[in-house]
Formats: structure tokens, sequence, C-alpha cells
């Protein structure tokens, strides 16, 4: 059944995540995610699920991680500050392939920041923040609607690609209410991770691979689960031999870049083949996009394309749907960092313009209208 | 189930293991392995999560679950997989560096919810695996690699931490007394809650080279001399106690465990 509710992005968040299936929540209070802790302490026990709050977020995505190892869907919310503590263990989640879902609402930053305003500025930390070479899925939604659909997607993926998924949400989208469409389990598609049905003796964690996803046991089945942080060979053991560690690193990275076709698709609005393109994620997507119709209403031909995965960046499409384009704007609430990954993708840094604001105040789509009037002018 | 069940637990083809000849590790293993034997504690539902360090590769050689983590974190992650599976019997064998330093939120809470996990320190006063630094556990005034003149800071009790914060199960013993060891890791199996093993163990190749403790016989001498009789202990004065360590059992009781406590809660709520 599906039902209309009036949700904030927080709230959409927490009930996606029942709906998807997730019965284990661990996390500390922080400005602006508190409301997806405080809901999860009602909504876990009532669905016979777990709520913990943990004595920092190092120990909530930990207790997360080992929840998820037990077999049960896991996850936590949080905002940069405590971001930067999991990094830790999302280096781990990566490293040892365990399904984990972990909400960033951004706020304002560096270090305690403005701890109720708004920004867009860990888009470099969620992807790089934990050391070494790994690859992991940052989706960011623009609406309550998909705080709550982005929330079930980020459950599907992080069960499909046994990965840590980022949901990158902000300040802004957690407390906006908006009327959200709640498809309920019955309604959702629902991807569970594969699970080991071959002989126990002789089992290897690592060793069964499907689509360079390894087919897993969780902790207390028949089939032994070893897991380390260590380099491991497929039975699970440590390693130092460079080949076993070359093939598991480079694994981590192709299991999930070279499926980039699976992950949410950008969404493209206006006029394909249009002079100037707006690029834009998150929040400020939806100031971008009342923009360019608005613009479009007046004549003007412009093309708005909305990053939804945001992790691995989408190369290929992104430089395919701006290859015509003249002159593309970047809006964004930090200092350019997806302008850079454009850059990256070997588009001209002369086509490129940033739309860039640092006050902790969101984008409004009269600003985005100007810049995209001066540039047609 | 007879004694030799033990290899049931122990990955007898992955050795020899990396550590040092005299260091205390394998002997905390077959202690462990033969108290889960008598146990009857299936492999497969028996957890065996280690810390980082010298101990923590205690893992590469068992047979039942393995879970090895980050720094300091491993009761963390454990006391997740417990609120999902707790008919697991999850054993924490953690390095006194990993335990006492980073760990030691984890720790102190962990006794604090009484999660249902039996806790395996292995002291041995310093951080091994990067080459002898000194821990919070490694007494006033020993030598380390980064207290070349004597450690200059106190130590702490982690057995007194732990009956503080609420544990139901606190001891400690050291690598010379094999049998005690073995009881005592028994007996925490069959408690609920949290459970306290300390193990004071020889470092050969850094502290006790260090602190001119001699061969690995006369370290072994050492910690029979040194660790005596909790109750032998308490009938000292206050000098004698600056020359000896207590062992034995130091709590025993049955408070509820976290999920014990959860699911009250939420029957509490229910209603």
């Amino acid at each position: 059944m599906t039902i209309k509710k009036l949700l904030t992005g927080n709230e959409a968040c927490a009930y996606a995540a029942v709906n998807a299936g997730a019965r284990f929540f661990a996390g500390y209070p922080i400005t602006p995610a508190t409301e997806i802790v405080e809901l999860c302490s009602k909504l876990m026990p009532s669905n016979n699920g777990v709520f913990i709050q943990m004595e920092d977020e190092i120990a909530s995505l930990a207790a997360v991680i080992g929840a998820s190892l037990g077999g049960t869907k896991a996850f936590t919310a949080t905002s940069g500050p405590g971001f930067a503590l999991m990094s830790e263990n999302i280096g781990l989640a990566a490293m040892v392939e365990v399904p984990c879902v972990i909400i960033n609402v951004q706020r304002y930053g560096p270090s305690t920041g403005i701890a109720t305003k708004f920004s867009q500025s860990d888009v470099m930390a969620v992807r790089w923040g934990s050391p070494g070479d790994h690859s992991l899925i940052v989706l960011a939604p623009s609406s309550v609607q998909d705080c709550y659909d982005l929330t079930v997607e980020a459950f599907n993926l992080s069960e499909r690609f046994r990965t840590p998924v980022i949901l990158l949400s902000d300040a802004a989208l957690a407390h906006l209410r908006e009327k959200v469409e709640i498809r309920e389990p019955g309604e959702l598609n629902l991807y569970q991770r594969k699970k080991p049905s071959g002989p126990v003796d002789g089992y290897l964690p690592y060793g069964s691979l499907h689509n360079d996803v390894p087919v897993m046991s969780n902790f207390g089945d028949k089939h032994i689960l070893r897991v380390t942080g260590l380099v491991h060979q497929a039975s699970g053991y440590s390693s130092d031999n460079p080949r076993v560690a070359e093939e598991l690193v480079q694994r981590l990275a192709r299991k999930i870049d070279n499926y980039q076709e699976e992950l949410p698709a950008p969404f493209f609005y206006g006029r394909q083949s249009a002079d100037l393109i707006v690029v834009s994620f998150g929040i400020s997507a939806r100031a971008s996009l009342e923009a360019v119709n608005t613009a479009n209403n007046e004549g003007f031909k412009t093309g708005m394309l909305e990053l939804r995965t945001i992790w691995p960046f989408p190369s290929k499409k992104v430089k395919e749907l701006c290859s015509g384009a003249k002159k593309i704007l970047v809006v964004e609430a930090n200092r350019g960092q997806v302008r850079e990954q454009l850059i990256s993708c070997g588009i001209p840094p002369e086509k490129l313009r940033g739309i860039n604001k640092q006050n902790a105040e969101v984008i409004t789509p009269s600003e985005v209208l100007s810049a995209l009037k001066e540039e047609n002018s | 189930m007879p004694l030799a069940d033990y290899k049931q637990y122990v990955a007898m083809d992955r050795l020899p293991s990396i550590w040092c000849p005299g260091c205390g590790n394998g002997v905390a293993l077959k202690a462990l392995a033969l108290a889960l034997a008598e146990s009857e504690i299936p492999p497969d539902k028996t957890l065996l999560a280690n810390g980082i360090g010298c101990s923590g590769r205690v893992g590469d050689y068992v047979r039942c679950h393995r879970f090895h983590g980050t720094h300091g974190r491993t009761l963390a992650f454990v006391t997740g997989i417990k609120l999902v599976r707790p008919e697991i019997k999850a054993v924490c064998l953690l390095g006194d560096g990993d335990c006492s330093a980073i760990g030691m939120s984890h720790f102190i809470h962990s006794a604090r919810r009484n999660v249902d996990i039996v806790t395996i320190v292995i002291n041995n006063f310093n951080y091994g695996m990067t080459g002898g630094q000194f821990s919070p556990l490694s007494p006033y005034n020993m030598i380390t690699s980064t207290s070349r003149s004597g450690k200059a800071e106190p130590d702490i009790d982690m057995c007194k931490l732990a009956d503080v914060a609420g544990a139901n199960y606190v001891s400690r013993t050291t690598i010379y007394h094999v049998a005690e060891m073995k009881n005592y890791i028994k007996e925490s199996l069959g408690k609920k809650g949290f459970s306290l093993v300390e193990i004071v163990s020889p470092c050969p190749t850094y502290y006790a080279r260090y602190n001119k403790i001699g061969t690995i016989i006369q370290q072994l001498e050492w910690l029979k001399e040194k660790f005596i009789p909790i109750e032998r202990y308490n009938e000292m004065n206050n000098d004698e106690k600056e020359n000896f360590f207590w062992r034995g059992i130091l709590i025993n009781r049955d408070l509820p465990d976290l999920y014990q406590h959860m699911h009250k809660g939420v029957e509490v709520r229910k209603r």
C-alpha cells in the first residue's frame, strides 16, 4: 500500500530504513541528524529491531558493522564531526565487505562549524575520508521523497555490493517538511545479500564471487565466517602476499566501479542539446531546477543535470550529457568540490563556472537565475 | 568431550604462529580452546574477536568464527553482533594497549552495559607489535622503548575498573598459572553478562629484555613469585603491596545483561 504523509527529510530516512528491512540502529546524538536517532529509538524496538545509543560515533559504526555481520540490515546517522570519527570504520567496512548504510546530514563546517546550519561541503570527505584505495557508494537526495526513496536504494545497494553506502543529506533537507508517498515493504523491491548454500566443510568466506562480490555467511551460521581488516585470502585468514593484496584491493574498486549502470542515474531536465547546462545535486538542485524552469519559460534554452549518485562519480554520463554545452554552471554550497570532478572527467575548466555559496544559507532560485541570465546575455 | 577436542578450535595447519619464542599468546590460546572444548560450545556458535597487535593475530589460528576489526574497537563491534545474535558465545581477546588505551572507553561502556561478552586481556605490559612502547598497564617506572628512563605515568587496574563499571565476573591470573587460567576462562564462558579475565603474560622480546627480567624461565618464575593470591595480597600492608600484584577472582555476580535489560524495556513500553 502507498500512503501519503507529511514528513521531514530526517523522518523520511528513518521510515524508509524500517521499510527497507533495517532492524538495527546504533548512533550518537548530533545536530542536525538527531531526529533520526530519536525516531529510531522508537521505531526499532516496535518493529522487533534493536536501537542502541553508543558512547561515540566510532562505536556506533562499529556496532552497525557487527550487527550487519550477524545478518541484520543495520545503519547509523550522523553529521560532519561524527562522520569524521566514523571514517576509520568505513575503511574497515569497505575492506571486509560489510553491507551498511550511513546517513550523513551535512552541516556547516569545518569542525563544529555552525551545528544548526546548512552546507554541502562533505562531498570529498565522504569519499576520501578513510585511508587506502577502495570504492564506495554515495547518494544525494534533493527532496524529502528522495530521502525516502534513496534510503531504500542505499540499503539495496549495500546488500547487492556488500559495501558501505552513504546517503548525503543536509541540514536544510533534514528539516524540510514535504508530502511523501510511502511505499510499504510489499511495494518495494528489496535486495537481500546472497548466502552460501554449498558444503560447510572447506567453505571460503571470500572464495565464491558473484559479480566480484563475495557470497558470505553471517556470524553464528553453519558456514564459518572469518573477517579481518588485514589483507586476507579467500579463506579470510590474513596474508601479506603482494599478489593477494593487489587482487583484493583492485577487486574492492572493480566490484563497484564496473557496475555503475546499477546505481541511480543522473536526472536530466530541459533541453538535451542546450548551450548552457546547470549541474547540481541535493537541495541546491531544487533551486537550480526552479531557476532553469523559470528561465526556459522566459525563452532561454537551458538544460539541467541533477546528480543522484555522487560517488563513484558518473563521469561517463556527465561527459556525454555536457559534451555539447558551451557553458556549464555548477551549483553547490561549497568551494567547488563537484566542479573539480567535472574537470577530472575532461571538461575544459574554461567552460565551467561555479555558483558557490559558503555563508551557511541555502542557494536560492533567484541567485541561480541571475547567473543564468548573465551567461545568456 | 575428550580433552584432545580442543584442536577443533585451533587451525593446527596454520601453525607455527608469528609470535616470538617465549610469548604467552599461544599458551593463552590453548587455555581458551581447552575451556571451549570442556564447555562444549560448538565452533559455529563461537566467535573469537581480537584487537590489533600481537594478541590480535590469534584469530589467524582458530577454526571458529573470527572477527578482527579496528584498533581498540573490538568490544563495540561485538556489542552489535551480540544484540542481533545473542546465541553466539563471544570471546574478545585483547592486548593491554588495545584495551586500556585506544579502547578504554569501549571497555568501560561494555562493562557498564554488561554486554554478554567474555573479554580476555593479554597483558604483556607493552605494545609488542610496534616495538615495546609503554601502555597504560605498564607498571610505573618500568623501562620501555618510549620510557627509557622509566615510565613517568601511573598505571591503572583494569579489574577494579571493570568492577566499578558493572561487570559480572572479573578475575586475573598469569601465563604461569595455566590450570587457573583455563578454569577462569571456563568459568567466564558459563556466565551471562560482561566477564573479564586478565592474563599477565611475558614479552621476552621487549618488556623482559628492557627490564632485565632474564630468560623465559626466569620470566615465568617472576610471574609465579610476583602474582600472589588476592586473599594473601589483601592482608598485606601498603608497603608490602608495593612489591606484589594480586591474582584471583575479584567479582562474581549475576546482574542482568544488556540483552535482558533491552527486552525488559520493550515489554514495559508495550504495556
